[in-house]
């Protein structure tokens, strides 16, 4: 009968399950979509100059990465997390309680996060302490805690254009939202003088600090910059928070912010004048340096000269080179483990 | 037929009565209704496709340089051996300044004089996958080095967009990916023929492409990974779903049980996709151990996700079988088995190919419940012919278009609206195979 053959071929698909489980020949990656787009140049440049096959590599998030990671070791989990932030020690003990306990820790370079507008409005001029003043939910005005009720950028600094305050801030789950709480909302708040304010108050002023308005003008982006350009472009208030590298993609479209009078680029970061940037990192786990053909080379090719370094496509695309890329190299080389 | 004449009435029987004209205006106003929600519906439609169209048909067209390229032994070969293991060390980076300097002799040679045009210019032009596709071709025919071939590369996508329309003199001041002078040396060598509008047929059989060459990003092994995935689903779910309502409807007594499964089938044809997910990650990966991102994995998550849909379809054109069928073959002496077979099944076999190809083209555009397999990925290598290719890693279509909507590159959009046009041809021609397998086949009683 005719209808057996269906049946029949499932069943040796279901057969072959069984052994064809054993090997994996390519290189697996997850993690942060900020690392994304340099992991993706970085694997089809490895996949087209060596003999290996080009890793396959997913985004989904720092956290997401990091929570992947550290499942356990063997063909089935991944060999590689991209973070835009360090791994943090609660993720390190997840990881150990599920035996991954030889991490090899590589710092690929710094990325800076910008300020933009859409290319036809105002061009705006920020310091740490206008965004504190403008997000935060609640300030201390004549020694009371009231909430925000600033409506337009010159109501916090009389030197910004009268033009409601609108801004794309990344979600929670972002590794980008921790810098720009840290960089800019808590550095905003010590600047101003908030934060004293707040612990005369005796008030909790890590956490008032960080706590941002939720009426509506901070509107937290829980997808990726795209949706940020998108929700710029209908709404011509709007200022976003960007990458670099995603700014210098789209410049036709967005004008960027300065931050303390610095206009962002990769000389201004890479010199620490800029001061919005973050380390990115990706982790290795050496239990799999021996068991995944090309994992070492692919890490070692990611920080080569020619790829990290400056000039290289990492550098065109926007990342910003790590001055002590030589030493990240020799780590490496040795597989020095992350302590 | 009669003679019989009646005196013709000199005005209708027939009173229009108040309630007369408004059961009539009633009846008006609701095919008026039933009219606006139609022309809704075709008006959304017609946004939809006018929106993707004006978008994504520009991905079906590529602009090509065309340039002689002079593969120098010094720069290529330095050995002299054409041993390909020593090649293999010109990375493409060597490779790069070989048809850069190609271009720019080109240029030169066509006359093409433009101020401020420098030589950075210039090269950037042409996509950073030329490199690739020169080496390749190098490597797998070494004899060629010391020739001077000519070639159709790539061009950048920013020069892309411009030959579509996509960039303009004005966008190109602002951007820092593009000049206007190259806009210019872009003109000028379409004047001279080196620069063309080309059909792209890359599109459907290229890979993926990273962040820096949207020009060169394909399909190839996202259709190859849906196919694969489509394949799993049909051997599975079609005899799975049409053995089990077989025995439903055929065999099973009909008793609480027998109600308790067919609410449960009914209620899992709506449980949400990205469930059969979470437990084809929890069945399939972390206990049966099956590779990530495979369309194996992805194919038995697609065949649980379209089971009951198949159940349901196949169930209904069993029950349509009239009776007095099974009758007649049980009363000559058939076996209810065969009675099943040889007689309700052909004549249910429409119905439930219509049933399943609906089914395919449900999974075929599921997204969610792939994005915890891991096969929302960035995927370059093609997956190997089955049933060993069934275990490496591969993308699937709507996941490509998912991927593409997210990068920063704008030439992504057009890519991801030209994706969007490669689904919905396929989901079009299922959706028509299925109506014409119905009007063709099927019998009404």
């Amino acid at each position: 009968m005719s209808r057996m053959t269906p049946a029949t071929s499932a069943l040796a698909i279901l057969a072959v399950s069984a052994t064809a489980a054993a090997a994996r020949d390519q290189v697996q990656v997850a993690g942060s979509s900020t690392v994304l787009p340099y992991a993706t140049i970085v694997a089809e440049l490895f996949g087209e100059n060596t003999d290996f096959p080009t890793p396959v590599i997913e985004s989904g998030g720092s956290s997401a990465g990091l929570k992947r990671f550290c499942e356990g070791v063997g063909e089935n989990s991944i060999d590689i997390a991209n973070a835009s932030r360090r791994i943090k020690d609660s993720e390190k003990a997840v990881c150990a309680a599920a035996g991954v306990t030889e991490i090899i820790e590589v710092r690929i370079g710094y990325d800076g996060i910008v300020f933009a507008s859409d290319i036809g409005s105002a061009s705006f001029a920020f310091t740490p302490a206008d965004w504190y003043k403008a997000l935060a939910a609640e300030v201390v005005v004549d020694g009371k805690l009231v909430p925000n009720t600033a409506t337009k950028w010159s109501d916090v600094n009389p030197d910004l254009p009268a033009q409601e305050i609108m801004a794309f801030v990344p979600g929670t789950k972002h590794g980008t939202r921790e810098v720009f709480d840290e960089r800019v909302i808590e550095q905003g708040c010590e600047d101003s003088g908030a934060a004293a304010a707040l612990e005369n108050l005796g008030a909790d002023a890590g956490k008032l600090c960080t706590s941002l308005r939720t009426d509506g003008r901070a509107v937290e982006i829980d997808g990726d910059y795209t949706e940020t350009l998108a929700r710029i472009g209908s709404n011509a208030d709007g200022i976003g928070v960007f990458g670099l590298s995603f700014y210098e993609n789209n410049t036709a479209k967005l004008q960027v912010a300065t931050m303390n009078d610095v206009v962002p680029s990769t000389e201004t970061i890479a010199s620490g004048e800029y001061p919005v940037s973050r380390p990115l990192y990706f982790y290795v786990k050496q239990a799999h340096l021996g068991m995944v053909p090309g994992l070492k080379d692919y890490a070692e090719f990611f920080v080569s000269d020619d790829i990290a370094g400056p000039g290289g496509p990492l550098a065109d695309y926007g990342l910003v080179p790590d001055p002590e890329l030589a030493d990240t190299q020799a780590g490496l080389a040795d597989e020095a483990l992350m302590n | 037929m009669s003679d019989i004449s009646c005196p013709a009435p000199a005005q209708s029987l027939l009173k229009r009565g108040d309630r007369t004209a408004r059961r009539h205006a009633a009846e008006a106003r609701f095919r008026a209704c039933g009219l606006g929600a139609i022309l809704i519906g075709l008006a959304a439609l017609a946004v939809l496709l006018a929106s993707v169209l004006t978008s994504g048909l520009g991905a079906f067209r590529q602009s090509y340089i065309h340039l002689p390229i002079h593969l120098s032994e010094a720069e290529l070969d330095q050995s002299g051996t054409r041993d390909t293991e020593v090649m293999k060390k010109v990375t493409t980076i060597g490779y790069g300044k070989v048809i850069d300097k190609a271009l720019a002799e080109a240029v030169a040679q066509a006359g093409i004089a433009i101020d401020g045009l420098t030589d950075d210019d210039i090269s950037g032009i042409i996509s950073r996958e030329a490199a690739a596709q020169v080496r390749d071709m190098v490597l797998s025919n070494p004899d060629l080095i010391g020739e001077t071939i000519d070639l159709s590369v790539l061009a950048n996508g920013r020069i892309d967009g411009y030959l579509k329309g996509r960039v303009t003199a004005e966008s190109a001041a602002l951007d820092s990916n593009v000049s206007p002078a190259q806009l210019q040396l872009a003109d000028a060598m379409m004047e001279r023929g080196l620069l063309s509008l080309d059909f792209n047929a890359a599109f459907l059989t290229a890979p993926d492409a990273s962040d820096q060459r949207p020009e060169a990003a394909g399909l190839g092994v996202a259709i190859l990974g849906s196919a694969y995935m489509m394949l799993i689903v049909l051997a599975l779910a079609l005899p799975i779903g049409v053995a089990a309502s077989i025995y439903l409807e055929e065999f099973a007594p009909k008793n609480r049980l027998t109600d308790l499964i067919e609410v449960n089938i009914a209620n899992l044809a709506a449980v949400p996709s990205i469930v059969f997910g979470i437990l084809g990650l929890a069945i399939f990966i972390n206990f049966a151990g099956l590779p990530q991102s495979a369309p194996v994995v992805g194919g038995l998550v697609l065949t649980l996700m379209t089971l009951p849909t198949i159940i349901i379809a196949t169930r209904a054109s069993l029950k349509a079988v009239p009776p007095s069928i099974r009758e007649a073959a049980l009363g000559l002496g058939a076996s209810r088995m065969q009675a099943v077979f040889h007689h309700v099944l052909p004549l249910a076999a429409p119905g439930i190919l219509t049933g399943t190809i609906l089914g395919l083209a449900q999974a075929l555009g599921e997204t969610a419940p792939l994005l915890l397999i891991g096969m929302v990925a960035f995927v370059r290598e093609y997956p190997a012919a089955p049933p060993e290719g069934l275990f490496d890693p591969a993308s699937a279509l709507p996941v490509q278009i998912y991927n593409w909507t997210q990068r920063a590159d704008p030439a992504f959009v057009e890519r991801a609206s030209g994706a969007i046009i490669v689904l919905l041809a396929f989901l079009l021609v299922m959706n028509a195979a299925a109506i014409l397998l119905r009007r063709r086949f099927e019998r009404r009683w």
